[in-house]
């Protein structure tokens, strides 16, 4: 295992845990944030990419590998240029062998590396399912607490257009089933640059979610190095008739449910969850406590999944605060179709939102 | 017809092998800890006979020169991952016994603090990146353990060139994820040796039933480009003389090699295999090659008879006598031991970095340290 260490990250303290030699990061995240507004607009794919480069440049252990990361340039454009600043060293192009090179990284992370692996897309990572569920969130543990796994694994999640039901996983509802790793689904290019960074310090495996549909979106991202906590949902919109609870690219279809209720005079808060494990439920419930009402939207299949987990644990914890039964608008529950008038059908939209909110609101 | 037969012959002559040139004291401490493996195992079916040791239990008699003539030949900190016939190559990389048997009692004082079990042996201080349930499972891992030490090697600039060994057993080459680690392997230069303990059984499937070209398993490895031999395993001498030049080689070259390592297990698959698929007559011609008696008694042979003339019979039965004792005390060490505190250990070493509102139901904790480190 290597000793090797890296200068801390600004304003970050160094952890020490036998598991990791070297210790880890983590930062001030009581520090206060810089500022979601400003000129320095960028593409979402951009702010991932400005993420992973900020670390490789402080820490020479993190090294991003997978399909067309570095000579292509990134199957999405998200690595474009890396390889011609960091070498093939260190971006590392792999064969279509998702077991092997997931594999590779859980190990190289067992052994002191920073791994970031690239599933061009997550529908990919199920035929790594056994490696990615079986070995990187279970190692600590199995082994007693003496090989921590600080891998992050990211890539597309969610429909990306027409690819029909094997390309357009949304794997959160298989994957949250799993303890041992930490989740990440950001709805924005802020929130994807410092939830990225605090993915590639923190010591355990991070499964980090993005989506294709949302790679060219734009918005203001400091140029600073900034780290957004893991566990902590981020009140997006303010609104006292219903709580709307998502994570990832539905958060947006939220915004735009939200902004035409607002035009009925329905004023809803948004929280974007930011990560799935952990689950910031304490969010949901304060929110609650004001409206009395949820709607639920999650962009995964509705049986077993992370919405039904939001709902359960509102019932458990804030069951009295609830005038009106917890909905929940999910894709519809069957595999995702071609044709785009069913694809659209398909997936959660801010109509479907909003009627969710109405029904609450009956 | 099932694995090949007993009788397959040794490479080299006497005088010229590698292991002429180790001392005396060696050769002992390998036939010690061969012996310790066999004893260890006949205690460890004991204890799982009286349903001490539970799940599943895979022995390891009849294929101890594998471990202990592979292990001798490099170095303690290169990298050693393994499958769920573990026992033999954790006791042969140093781990204390007593340490294993608790491990498999369940205990606090294991090496995984009782989290992992007979298939699961994990021993850091050792280089050992566990036992692995999954067939085939480890070896993507293998291959990442070697990336990361050429990795360390090469672009940290603080490492030296190492090798590391991945053990697998002849069903886990019928694996995708193998196949996946080879590629991956040749392709990236990647300083992994894939040690194919091949004992002719897959479960109960022989061999011949469970992969093409059985008696060619070389040419699995030579289609990605790895060099790739045929070992005889029952014969320590033999493993060592052969796979310590093979080590050095990938050490030295950055490359990965591919040993079709062959063997045999005495016992059934694990411990609840009745052995319907195998005739008695076919093992016992095994034990007749036995590698412990054969290293034993080429220790005591005069060197003019060329063996070593460094053992004798009352010596060897002491050695075996305070074996006995040894592993005894590790059987009587894990039965008093005590069981993990479900409050400090069940919810702990799931995180390095356990967060708030993790878990539905409670929070993640730091736990115990891990009696190895
Ligand atoms: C993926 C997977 N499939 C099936 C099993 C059940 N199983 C455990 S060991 C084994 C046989 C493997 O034989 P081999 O690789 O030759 O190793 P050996 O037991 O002979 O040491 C089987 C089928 C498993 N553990 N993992
Ligand atoms: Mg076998």
């Amino acid at each position: 295992m290597t000793t090797a260490t890296a200068p801390l990250p600004p304003r970050a303290r160094l952890v020490e845990h036998p598991a990791l030699p070297g210790g880890y990061a983590v930062p001030d995240f009581d520090a206060e944030l810089p500022p979601r507004e400003g000129d320095r607009v960028i593409q979402f794919r951009e702010a991932l990419r400005e993420a992973m480069s900020e670390e490789m440049r402080r820490d020479p252990r993190v090294f991003l590998m997978g399909e067309e990361v570095a000579e292509y340039n990134g199957a999405y454009k998200v690595s474009q240029g890396m390889l011609d600043e960091f070498g093939p060293k260190r971006i590392i192009d792999t064969p279509i062998s998702e077991n092997g090179f997931a594999g590779l990284g859980i190990a190289a992370a067992m052994y002191g590396l920073r791994p970031i692996i690239e599933f061009m897309s997550w529908s990919f990572s199920l035929v790594a399912a056994d490696q990615i569920l079986n070995n990187a969130p279970k190692m600590l543990y199995m082994s007693g607490g003496q090989w921590g796994c600080p891998v992050v694994f990211r890539g597309n999640n969610g429909a990306g257009g027409q690819l029909g039901s094997t390309h357009s996983w949304c794997v959160e509802g298989l994957y949250a089933n799993v303890p041992g790793m930490k989740i990440a689904i950001p709805s924005n290019p802020y929130d994807a640059k410092g939830l990225l960074k605090t993915a590639i310090l923190d010591p355990d495996p991070v499964f980090f979610l993005e989506s294709e549909r949302m790679l060219g979106d734009k918005a203001h991202v400091p140029e600073e190095e900034y780290y957004i906590p893991f566990g902590r949902a981020r009140l997006a919109r303010e609104g006292d008739a219903c709580t709307l609870v998502s994570f990832g690219r539905p958060v947006n279809f939220c915004l735009e449910a939200a902004e035409a209720l607002a035009s009925d005079g329905v004023e809803c808060d948004v929280l974007d969850m930011r990560t799935v494990r952990p689950l910031d439920v304490e969010s949901v419930v304060r929110s609650l406590r004001r409206t009395n009402r949820v709607v639920v939207v999650d962009q995964s299949w509705p049986f077993g999944g992370v919405a039904s987990e939001v709902i359960a644990q509102i019932i458990e914890k804030a069951f009295d605060w609830l005038d009106a039964p917890p909905a929940r608008v999910n894709t519809d529950d069957l595999p995702t179709p071609y044709a785009k008038n069913m694809e659209a059908a398909y997936l959660p939209n801010p109509e479907k939102i909003a009627a969710a909110v109405k029904r609450t609101l009956r | 017809m099932s694995q090949t037969s007993a009788k397959t012959p040794r490479a080299h002559t006497k005088g010229d092998r590698p292991s002429d040139a180790l001392p005396d004291k060696t050769l002992l401490k390998w036939l010690h800890d061969m012996q310790l493996i066999r004893e260890f195992e006949t205690r460890t079916m004991q204890a799982y006979q009286q349903a001490k040791i539970g799940g599943f239990c895979h022995i390891y008699s009849g294929q101890e020169a594998c471990a202990v003539g592979t292990i001798a030949a490099v170095e303690h900190d290169d990298p050693v991952i393994l499958a769920y016939r573990d026992h033999g190559h954790v006791l042969a990389r140093g781990m204390d016994p007593k340490v294993c048997m608790a491990e498999m009692f369940g205990r606090q004082a294991g090496c995984a603090k009782g989290k992992g079990g007979s298939m699961h042996m994990f021993d850091k201080p050792n280089w050992l990146f566990g036992g692995h349930g999954i067939v085939g499972a480890q070896t993507p891992l293998g291959a990442g353990l070697a990336f990361a030490a050429r990795y360390e090697w090469e672009v940290l600039e603080t490492g030296k060139k190492k090798v590391c060994l991945c053990y697998l057993g002849d069903g886990a080459i019928d694996q995708g994820a193998f196949h996946e680690a080879l590629n991956l392997a040749s392709l990236f230069g990647l300083p992994v040796i894939y040690v194919i303990e091949n004992n002719g059984y897959s479960m109960g499937t022989a061999i011949h039933r469970h992969t093409a070209n059985h008696d060619r398993l070389t040419m699995r490895g030579e289609s990605y480009g790895i060099k790739s031999v045929e070992i005889d395993g029952f014969d320590v001498l033999n493993v060592y003389d052969q796979f310590r030049p093979l080590a050095e080689e990938c050490r030295d070259l950055q490359r990965p090699a591919f040993v079709d390592l062959k063997t045999y297990r005495y016992m059934g698959h694990s411990m609840s295999d009745p052995q319907k698929y195998r005739t008695k007559e076919e093992v016992d011609e095994w034990k007749e090659r036995d590698s412990i008696a054969a290293l034993a008694s080429h220790l005591m042979r005069s060197k003019d008879d060329g063996g070593r003339a460094c053992l004798n019979e009352d010596e060897w039965k002491e050695m075996q006598r305070s074996i006995r004792e040894v592993v005894k005390e590790a059987v009587d060490f894990a039965e008093s031991a005590p069981a993990p505190d479900t409050e400090a250990e069940l919810y702990s070493d799931v995180f390095i970095n356990p967060l708030p509102q993790s878990s539905p139901i409670r929070d993640y904790i730091h736990g115990e340290k891990n009696p190895l480190l």
